[in-house]
């Protein structure tokens, strides 16, 4: 019979077990990725267009469509989720529209990207002819990213001290200029950690954007930066494909011979970016947090 | 320069908009895809029997055969079989975290579970493929592309929720009950397992069913390593599909309106009812918590 | 301050928004019209006009596609064309619905599409394709009849040693029901005879089949002539003792072929007129052959649907 002290010996080493078992998966994931990919890594790689049926390609296109997505949808959901944001922690009442919007935000944020995705094929690309195109993608993302956006800015503003908020409203202002001028102030710290993670995640999105964004990009010419000009790489309405999608694309249609080595390369870019991602929004958010604290 | 009590109102009534906004958006992609989703029975005449009992799937056939039994029967497999997986190794990691580490190791996972989750569903995928796939293929048996594959790729993308949510209900337990236990000369290990945990199981039950919400969901990392063969899963080892590997595979080929779509619209919807469900077990589970503290 | 932040972050949306909808305006349909000059060469295509479309569709046409968008791009500097796969089924689907600009297809719209569907669409066949079953390499059958062909994708038969070759479990490898390849190759080799649900590994591109059919042993598909002859990786089978080369489908004595087709939504225009008018130009020809394809004017045979 195994005595309490013994039991309590075998539970923790068990448990220290699976620690480590998490943290050498973790490493064995991130380090075959940069194993395989980093070899495969080198300025023309990251610049150049893909190939479509020769070895060589890169996946400069499918990089940059990655950012520009991104930063149109951070542009589009940052606004509006700190509008809500803002809307239920300052202005709502407890009652059906609030509960409304609650029930909406949760709803979206369980929705499987893929029925987005297809949402966002059914209406963008088909009956609005936008056709696949970087529009249809940011839209897809945007509906995505909304529901964490606007969880992150209520998250950060309720978390500023109600101290703060009094001694404003105290002082005579306002209570839209409480809020942009104190209260937000004081959630920055929380709310550029968050977009800076939320970011990542929508950097690597790929289920919502195969339908939305496509599985192509047309060669960007940089001369060109007429968002008008079919020609531009900010031409809306040409099709956008990105990293997280030449992924899948590259294995799914196999018509390079060095596929192997694209997906390698193109995980391991993604990787990098992600943690380069996490990374910067912890920084960010201990430095921006010193400086609001004098710390 | 605006008065600034216009400033307030258009503050105000700008927020508001916003509010009206994702409620718009939400309802529109929800009554959509439930519209969309019951055409195949309400305007195609497809019987509900017909759908979910039936496994022959070829919406090419007349008459177009709509058995949809695989996919759903698929689904439920590689999502349990992701869960039995990982959630041992999510609520002893969570257990690890909340009771037993000491502070610097809790430094080491945190990030280790935020780097879990950080990395894009395909490159979880294209591991699947280049490695798990040969490697079972090889020494296990079968194709490679399997159950069992999709249940592994899958369970490691759902572990650091199952981790994360499970260590914040743990760390909400009051100390007090922990310190009471101790005081009474209850070893750790036993207080973890008969005071700590059950105190947690509201939050670590919401973490589990969080995480098969997400099984469900996963369309890409899944559809790369299962091998899209419309069967039941019967076998570890075989070929098999789900709701979202056949949407990923069919959709773009089908016209709007046509059976063929109605059909994948019906399990679009079926995945959104499912998401739903999740949610209000979610607060059934949690309504008692609340109430409490 | 924080006013001064908001009213950059309105005006950048402003902006975005601003540019969302003229973009929008400014192109219903996503090529402009050629200016009327004499950059145009000998063969007719017009290589001077401007313009951004989308090929989606037949992975069996992906690469004669993709060569010929790239040689035209060459020649036509303001041209971006993008071509993607999905299949025949993808390229009908899209195009019916507008959201693409040429849809490519092994199959005749009528195939997949009702009639409904398929209004306004005008068909250009830019050649000829011809499909074969391919198996692994370590396979030693050489040659299949057609009721062998039925018995292995129906799963009556599931071992190589049946059909004369060695003890080695057969394993299937088929497309998807949108597949044009998989269309053409049930109707021509299968007789007709639908492929049993669920036996097979299902991938979603010619060259995902070509990728998986090298490197798993025993096993069988179906793939396009373009990619099987110049893939060392697969090996060919004849049917009923014709070998499966362009020379026997041109007399007519292979049957496993189709018409390639580039499908439009009405007459096409601009850059989309450019590029299927380069596509059916004869400086085309010797790409096609060179990849595989046969020229649609050699042909000795012809079929309407």
């Amino acid at each position: 019979m195994i005595g309490s002290r013994n039991s309590e010996r075998i539970a923790t080493a068990i448990f220290y077990l699976i620690a480590l078992l998490v943290s050498v998966l973790l490493a064995a994931l991130i380090g075959y990725i940069l194993y395989q990919g980093l070899p495969v890594i080198n300025w023309h790689f990251l610049t150049a267009a893909p190939l479509p049926y020769q070895a060589g390609g890169g996946i400069g296109p499918e990089i940059f469509n990655s950012l520009m997505l991104l930063v149109l949808t951070m542009a589009l959901t940052v606004p509006l989720g700190l509008g809500v944001g803002i809307y239920l922690s300052e202005y709502a009442r407890e009652g059906r529209i609030t509960r409304a919007i609650r029930i909406c935000i949760e709803s979206l944020a369980s929705m499987p990207s893929i029925v987005i995705g297809i949402f966002g094929l059914m209406l963008f690309v088909v009956i609005f002819k936008w056709g696949f195109s970087v529009i249809s993608g940011v839209m897809a993302l945007t509906a995505l990213n909304l529901p964490v956006m606007t969880r992150l800015a209520e998250d950060a503003i309720k978390n500023v001290s109600p101290d703060l908020r009094e001694a404003s409203l105290a002082l005579g202002a306002t209570q839209w200029q409480t809020i942009t001028d104190v209260v937000l102030v004081a959630a920055i710290p929380g709310l550029v950690t968050g977009i800076i993670l939320s970011a990542g995640r929508v950097f690597g999105e790929a289920a919502a954007l195969l339908y939305t964004a496509g599985t192509t990009t047309s060669a960007l010419n940089f001369t060109d930066l007429n968002p008008l000009s079919n020609n531009s790489p900010f031409y809306l309405l040409r099709p956008a494909e990105t990293l997280a999608v030449h992924i899948w694309q590259v294995n799914s249609e196999g018509l390079n011979p060095d596929a192997t080595q694209i997906a390698n390369g193109a995980s391991a870019v993604l990787v990098i970016m992600v943690l380069i991602f996490n990374l910067v929004s912890r920084w960010a958010g201990n430095w921006l947090f010193s400086k609001k604290t004098g710390q | 320069m605006i008065n600034v009590e216009l400033s307030n109102k258009i503050g105000k009534y700008t927020t508001f908009f916003c509010a009206i906004l994702i409620i718009t958006i939400t309802m529109a992609i929800i009554l959509v895809i439930a519209y969309k989703g019951l055409a195949i029975f309400t305007r195609d005449g497809v019987s509900l029997r017909n759908f979910f009992l039936t496994t022959k799937f070829n919406p090419d056939a007349t008459p177009p055969e709509m058995g949809a039994a695989t996919f759903i029967a698929g689904s439920v497999a590689v999502s349990l079989l992701a869960l039995l997986f990982s959630a041992p190794f999510g609520i002893g990691l969570a257990i690890f975290m909340a009771e037993i580490s000491r502070g610097w190791e809790r430094k080491i996972m945190q990030p280790v579970i935020e780097l879990f989750v950080g990395i894009p569903s395909v490159v979880y995928g294209w591991i699947g493929i280049s490695v798990l796939v040969p490697f079972i293929r090889n020494n296990i048996g079968g194709m490679g592309f399997s159950l069992l594959a999709g249940g592994i790729v899958l369970a490691i993308m759902i572990l650091p929720t199952i981790a994360s949510v499970s260590t914040d209900s743990l760390r909400a337990n009051p100390a007090d009950i922990r310190e009471g236990s101790l005081a009474l000369g209850v070893t750790r290990w036993q207080t973890i397992l008969m005071v700590m945990v059950p105190a947690a199981m509201p939050g670590i039950l919401t973490s589990i069913v969080l995480a098969l919400a997400r099984a469900f969901g996963e369309a890409l990392a899944v559809q790369m390593v299962i091998g899209n063969a419309i069967r039941m899963p019967t076998s570890l080892l075989a070929p098999m599909n789900t709701m979202t590997s056949i949407i990923t595979m069919d959709m773009s080929g089908t016209v709007m309106g046509a059976v063929d779509n109605d059909v994948l619209w019906t399990l679009a919807f079926i995945l959104l009812l499912i998401s739903v469900v999740f949610i209000l077990i979610i607060r059934t589970i949690n309504r008692g918590r609340t109430a409490m503290g | 301050m924080f006013s001064s932040k908001r009213g950059l972050g309105l005006a950048l949306s402003v902006v975005l928004a601003g540019s969302i909808l003229l973009s929008g305006c400014a192109s219903n349909s996503r090529t402009s019209p050629a200016p009327s000059t004499s950059g145009v060469s000998t063969s007719g295509v017009d290589f001077t006009v401007s313009g951004n479309i989308t090929a989606a569709g037949s992975t069996a046409l992906q690469p004669l596609v993709e060569q010929a968008a790239t040689q035209f791009m060459q020649s036509d500097p303001n041209a971006k064309i993008s071509v993607q796969g999905g299949g025949s089924g993808t390229g009908l689907a899209q195009i019916a619905q507008g959201s693409v600009d040429i849809g490519d297809s092994d199959l005749f719209a009528a195939a997949k599409l009702t009639a409904a569907q398929a209004t306004g669409l005008v068909d250009h066949q830019v050649c000829v394709v011809g499909f074969t079953t391919v198996v692994n390499p370590n396979v030693t059958v050489d040659n299949l009849t057609t009721q062998q062909l039925q018995q292995i994708f129906t799963g009556k038969i599931t071992n190589w040693s049946a059909v004369g070759g060695s003890n080695l479990p057969i394993t299937i490898i088929n497309r998807p029901t949108t597949s044009g390849t998989r269309a053409t190759f049930k109707e021509y080799a299968l007789g007709g005879l639908e492929e049993a649900q669920g036996i097979a590994l299902t991938e979603d591109s010619s060259g995902a089949v070509a990728k998986a059919v090298s490197g798993t042993p025993g096993s069988i598909s179906y793939l396009a002539l373009s990619f099987a002859s110049s893939n060392n990786t697969v090996k060919m089978v004849s049917l009923n003792g014709v070998a499966p080369t362009n020379a026997n489908i041109i007399s007519g004595q292979y049957p496993i072929w189709s018409y390639e087709h580039m499908y439009t939504k009405g007459d096409p225009q601009g850059l989309t007129k450019a590029f299927i008018d380069y596509m059916m130009s004869p400086a085309v020809a010797p790409l096609i052959q060179q990849l595989g394809y046969i020229v649609g004017s050699s042909m000795t045979v012809s079929r309407t649907s």
